[in-house]
């Protein structure tokens, strides 16, 4: 739960978060193992196809969820179902404790439902006098715990063994071993005695399916079952999002919410009830069965084009399991009552700007999420567009501000960074793990930026080496005939931090008769700015890049930073897109766009020179292995340079840099920095090289302050010239 | 797909979540194990699910409402059928019980169904459980003996969706998959069995 008023008060709770040994560890390993159960469950399953059509499917029923909602009332009606729907949280609250009210019911038994969570359901009823007994094991130890859960699938996963038997030595009032199968027997039998007394019986659903008015419950420990066979009433409680118009519908997320959630086939027990069954707890031996809907947000929601796309999700949770944030910080920490990717943006809409305002800026915008995400929801992009919806409500903060002033004027950037290679002179020094570094750290970075030596700004940027003479140097002599037009976009970190990097990269491309061109008018990609939510700024520079170079003059856009490729390629689309005049323009731009690696390996078949036969490790960049799906090309260039490649543990794990977020949140920054430095140690390997110039800042600043062994940090592009 | 390739299948994704999957010949057969699982069960394995911890004084006293002898729960059974079984059990000292499934909540040893489909994909049994003496069968034994004929066994979900879906345009329905015994991992992610349902599953898999 987020309590914390100031972010200030935020990242002090992340410190307590990260020097939680235990909690680290526990969800290090869950990580790493959820990976690779995930994998094997998905064997034989064309994955993205599914993706394709749970997300299509879905969309169409948030279309018409009110139509699906009166198929659903007309068809249970019918059964002798009753169904209700509560506008907000309290009113969903309030229609349970009168139906407990109207059938004299005093103790209730729960399974799982998140829906429940989101409405602080179980505190209300005790407010009331009624006796709540959550019955799922580990909602029954944060329940006895008085907290909320730390994960959606698992919400235990903070407490360690120990925790849970010193909690059940009270709760049984004998002492009670740590031996973690022996408390589970120990909760199978305290919960069925619950069973045995309750009158009510509360469940979640998954699905609502209309067509039949048939709740799913989807649940390994089968204590569902249990909740709605024994009390005399059953009331279900789901979002208005869980309405599907099929069995086959639903049929469908059965097929990835349990392997995405924790990599089963299946869950234990998948349960369907239509209508009141027998209950031999009741006179006629019939259940009075009650469905509630909750809307709180979500109707208004389906309506929000932007934003509508997030009830298609099925909560198997996988957002979280692969978040690097969330595993330095767990759920407490990584959301409100939902937690995880999707938690930081429901967190808004269901619980307000104030919950959410400091955690949708604790998002790296690695892409992991994204990428696992069952219903293709785009995630990262959200989050952002909440930030910056947070901060048109709240206004923005200086820094942004001046940011985006900054850079929507290209001449005064450059001017400023010009200025800064002179400031900055006295300070240079060149370090062990190549390229140069500012020795002394300017007052006006924080102490805690201290975890990485910074780079300088380079003598010489880059545009001015290519008008100088590279220029001339690899493009076809005069008259020689180009096979083809390309535009190169360097990003700021190349144009202006590591410019050999990029002249590296234009000299590997020399010699295939390509006509290499270098627009002056190109700027930063905005990419820094859609990170700090200022929208418009962003949108302004895209505009600038677009008109800089023209895409339909050039047959690839080629780009040697992998965060600048996937957001020329994914965002600019959708930046520009309600600029009609210009919508197409994006769209060809953004198909020409093209990363380096797969550039000079795919598309002009480079084959480079023999290289040094060194042991070379690689950092696959977030926005290149997710964002724009690049896998083989760098790894296979390694090899083709005569170097060795040696794979490193966690390849694709984000370093950490994620632009302004490192200035933001450094200690979490220097955690993944850390974690990846010891893997790339670890791999034996003399080089490192990865695809992105912000990696090559973030590693080689983390390297160079490191004691003992140095490994070298390159941009691919600097082995292969 | 064939059906020894389906059977395979059935097998190794049953076995993933450590079900039994034991070929027999006939119902006489199945009987017969129902009744050997019962009394090969540790003679007092109401111990591992639960009965021999430190629980509350509360918990307890549900334990001791459980009447002595074993007790096989059969609540499909019917007329000639619950004849030639109780007979069998008879003999063996175990008590049959077709309904009255509330007594028993402390725990019965076994249930004893069976299945309306099983699906090949998953290793999952279908059982359709509109008769509450069924559910809580299946809830409340240690160990549950399920016979699935053959012809019910499809590949995935989807190839009985249609019959599913025309049973529950019946209601009331209660539709179950059960795959595997009843688990949990909310206790440091340690993989255990037996939380609130069965600890075992044994799915028999008859030849017509
Ligand atoms: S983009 Fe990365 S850091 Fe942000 S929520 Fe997704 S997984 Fe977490
Ligand atoms: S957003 Fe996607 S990955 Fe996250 S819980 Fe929902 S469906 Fe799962």
């Amino acid at each position: 739960m987020q309590t914390a008023q100031t972010l200030e008060q935020y990242k002090a709770e992340l410190r307590d978060s990260l020097d939680n040994e235990f909690l680290r560890k526990t969800l290090d390993n869950f990580a790493v193992a959820y990976r690779t159960g995930r994998e094997n469950a998905f064997k034989g399953i064309d994955l993205p196809g599914l993706i394709a059509e749970i997300a299509a499917a879905k969309d169409d029923s948030v279309a018409r969820l009110d139509e699906l909602y009166a198929e659903f009332k007309k068809n249970a009606e019918a059964i002798g179902i009753h169904v209700h729907m509560a506008r907000t949280a309290l009113e969903a609250n309030e229609i349970i404790a009168r139906i407990a009210e109207e059938n004299n019911c005093k103790t209730i038994v729960k399974s799982k439902s998140m829906t429940a969570e989101e409405t602080l359901l179980n505190h209300h009823l005790e407010d009331k006098g009624l006796h709540v007994t959550e019955t799922d094991l580990g909602e029954w130890i944060i329940q006895l715990r008085h907290e909320g859960p730390s994960h959606m699938v698992m919400p235990a996963i903070h407490l360690s063994r120990y925790q849970v038997a010193d909690l059940f030595s009270q709760v049984t009032k004998k002492d009670q071993d740590s031996d973690i199968q022996k408390l589970v027997k120990v909760a199978r039998r305290e919960l069925r005695v619950k069973y045995a007394e309750a009158d009510m019986g509360i469940s979640g659903g998954n699905f609502a399916i209309a067509d039949s008015a048939t709740i799913g419950l989807v649940t390994n420990e089968g204590n569902a079952r249990l909740v709605t066979t024994l009390p005399r009433v059953h009331v279900a409680l789901l979002g208005l999002d869980k309405l599907t118009p099929t069995l086959h519908d639903a049929l469908r997320v059965l097929r990835a919410l349990p392997r995405n959630a924790t990599g089963q086939q299946i869950t234990s027990y998948a349960t369907w009830i239509t209508g009141p069954n027998e209950c031999g707890a009741c006179e006629d031996n019939k259940k009075i069965m009650h469905v509630v809907f909750l809307d709180n947000g979500r109707r208004a929601l389906a309506k929000d084009p932007d934003f509508k796309q997030v009830l298609r999700c099925v909560r198997c949770g996988a957002c979280a399991n692969v978040c690097p944030v969330y595993r330095m910080v767990g759920g407490h920490k990584y959301g409100h009552i939902y937690i995880g990717a999707i938690g930081l943006i429901l967190t808004y809409f269901f619980h307000g700007r104030e919950k959410a305002k400091h955690l949708v800026q604790n998002c790296i915008n690695c892409q992991s999420c994204k990428a696992i995400c069952p219903a293709g929801i785009d995630l990262p992009r959200l989050i952002k567009e909440i930030h910056a919806r947070i901060q048109n409500e709240e206004g923005h903060p200086m820094q942004g501000q001046l940011l985006g002033m900054m850079m929507k004027n290209r001449k005064l950037f450059h001017g400023l960074l010009r200025a800064a290679n002179w400031a900055q002179r006295p300070f240079v020094g060149k370090g062990q793990t190549g390229g140069r570094f500012i020795r002394h750290l300017p007052m006006v970075f924080a102490k805690d930026q201290d975890f990485r030596a910074l780079p300088a700004v380079a003598e010489t940027p880059f545009r001015d080496l290519w008008e100088k003479g590279l220029k001339q140097e690899i493009n076809p002599k005069p008259g020689q005939h180009a096979s083809m037009k390309v535009a190169l976009f360097s990003g700021c970190v190349h144009d202006f931090v590591y410019p050999e990097q990029f002249v590296a990269a234009a000299k590997a491309m020399a010699g295939k008769n390509a006509q290499i061109d270098y627009p002056m008018q190109q700027s930063c990609c905005g990419l820094p700015l859609q990170m700090m939510g200022e929208l418009p700024a962003a949108r302004d520079v895209a505009l600038q890049n677009l008109l800089a170079m023209d895409p339909a003059e050039y047959d690839y856009i080629v780009t040697s930073c992998a965060s600048c490729a996937s957001h020329l390629k994914h965002n600019y689309p959708k930046l520009l897109e309600d600029r009609p005049d210009l919508a197409f323009k994006a769209t060809q731009f953004a198909e020409k766009v093209i990363d380096f690696s797969s550039f000079v390996h795919d598309v002009l078949k480079v084959a480079p020179k023999t290289g040094a036969g060194k042991k070379v490790t690689y950092h696959a960049p977030c926005h290149l292995c997710r964002g724009l799906d690049v896998r083989e090309a760098p790894r296979a260039l390694i090899s083709a340079s005569g170097n060795e490649y040696v794979p490193c543990a966690e390849e694709e794990v984000c370093c950490g840099f994620g632009g302004t977020y490192g200035m933001k949140f450094a200690e979490i920054s220097n955690t993944l920095l850390q974690k990846k430095l010891d893997n790339i140690v670890a791999s034996g390997a003399s080089v490192i090289v990865t695809d992105c110039p912000g990696c090559v800042m973030q590693i080689r600043g983390g390297m160079e302050k490191r004691q003992g062994q140095k490994v070298e940090v390159k941009h691919i592009a600097e082995l292969l010239g | 797909m064939t059906k020894q390739e389906m059977v395979d299948l059935f097998r190794q994704k049953a076995e993933l979540v450590s079900a039994k999957v034991i070929p027999i010949a006939s119902m006489k057969d199945a009987y017969a194990y129902a009744i050997d699982a019962c009394v090969n069960k540790e003679a007092c394995q109401l111990l591992i699910s639960g009965c021999g911890e430190a629980i509350s004084d509360t918990a307890g006293a549900l334990c001791e409402q459980k009447p002595a002898p074993r007790i096989v729960a059969a609540p499909q059974l019917k007329d000639k059928e619950l004849k030639a079984f109780t007979k069998l059990t008879e003999e063996r000292g175990i008590q049959v019980l077709t309904q009255g499934m509330r007594q028993h909540l402390a725990g019965i040893d076994v249930a004893f169904t069976t299945c309306d489909y099983g699906i090949a994909e998953t290793g999952s049994i279908v059982i359709d459980s509109a008769s509450e003496e069924l559910r809580l069968a299946t809830m409340i034994a240690e160990v549950h003996v399920a016979v699935l004929r053959l012809k019910d066994l499809v590949h995935m979900a989807y190839d009985v969706e249609q019959q599913l879906d025309a049973r529950m345009k019946k209601a009331p329905s209660y539709m179950a998959f059960i795959t595997g015994a009843s688990r949990t991992a909310d206790i440091e992610r340690v993989l255990a069995i037996g939380v609130h349902g069965p600890l075992e599953l044994h799915i028999l898999l008859l030849e017509d």
